[in-house]
């Protein structure tokens, strides 16, 4: 499987994906009007790399904004990696907040309540 | 700041977007308020954009056209947006922005949460959680009002506020 890296715009993030290191990030805003478009093909790549899984598996999500539209992609995401870790395999979030933007550590905390993966809230100065 | 009627484009709800982020940049506003500006902003805008219906025949305008306002004053700012909506839909979201409007804080993060959790994605990307997230964003109650247009048509005007640190 190769290497995924879609380079961001004004609207959706840039996203690197690593099957061999087992690296997926998502960085930068996720606005789009329509959020569907831009996560189906990151959905159906996790789906294709869950076949055969590294061990550890890192998610590094660093979001300036995200809208509503994007909140269920992003869950739809999570839902997917968590099916990763049913299947034995470790499975790490790093979600990163701006320092005092409590909105983006709470959506952080929202999603860590609604699914079953290892999260962390990591604090960093700018995003 | 900023105020316009007319047919709202995916390009131009771009070009309002960062208008209004230079603006708030350019005001020295605290990134709290600058981020929660800018959600409310996106949430409201993409709301037009995905629920434009055209007006009813009675106004001389045909085609669908929404007004949008963002205002300064003392205590912060306001997102005013109004869009027809057919009124089957305003029966609707009134009970929606009732219930959202009867809640405390806590009750729209997990109303959020739950929603987020269960419910079923639209064609169009949203889940009904925009206008949830528009209220948790802004924690001022929602200010909305409803004008019957007749041929079942209903203007529909919103007000966001966003109050200062």
């Amino acid at each position: 499987m190769d290497s995924v890296i879609i380079e961001g715009t004004p609207k959706t993030p840039t996203v690197k994906f690593d099957p061999q290191s087992g690296l997926l990030e998502i960085k930068g805003r996720s606005i789009p009007e329509n959020s569907i478009d831009f996560y189906k093909p990151l959905i159906d790549w996790i789906d294709q790399y869950a076949l055969q899984p590294r061990e550890e598996t890192s998610v590094h999500v660093q979001l300036e904004y995200f809208n509503t539209s994007s909140s269920k992609c992003i869950l739809d995401v999570f839902k997917k990696l968590e099916g990763i870790k049913k299947s034995g395999k470790n499975v790490a979030v790093k979600w990163h907040y701006e320092e005092d933007d409590e909105d983006m550590l709470e959506a952080g905390e929202d999603y860590d309540a609604i699914i079953d993966l290892d999260f962390q809230m990591v604090k960093v100065d700018l995003i | 700041m900023l105020s316009f009627k007319g047919e709202l484009t995916s390009d131009l709800l771009t070009s309002i977007l960062q208008i209004v982020e230079n603006k708030l940049d350019r005001f020295g506003e605290s990134a709290k308020v600058k981020k929660r500006m800018f959600n409310i902003l996106v949430e409201c805008l993409q709301n037009l954009h995905h629920h434009i219906e055209s007006p009813p025949v009675e106004t001389s305008d045909d085609t669908p056209s929404v007004v949008v306002m963002i205002a300064r004053n003392v205590t912060g700012y306001s997102v005013l947006t109004g869009n027809f909506v057919l009124a089957n839909n305003a029966d609707t979201l009134k009970k929606r922005l009732e219930e959202i409007n009867s809640m405390t804080k806590d009750e729209v993060k997990a109303l959020y949460k739950s929603v987020l959790a269960d419910g079923q994605m639209s064609e169009k990307g949203g889940g009904g959680l925009g206008m949830i997230d528009i209220a948790r964003k802004s924690g001022e109650k929602l200010e909305y009002g409803f004008v019957p247009f007749g041929n079942g048509s209903s203007f529909f005007s919103l007000n966001v506020k966003v109050k200062q640190d």
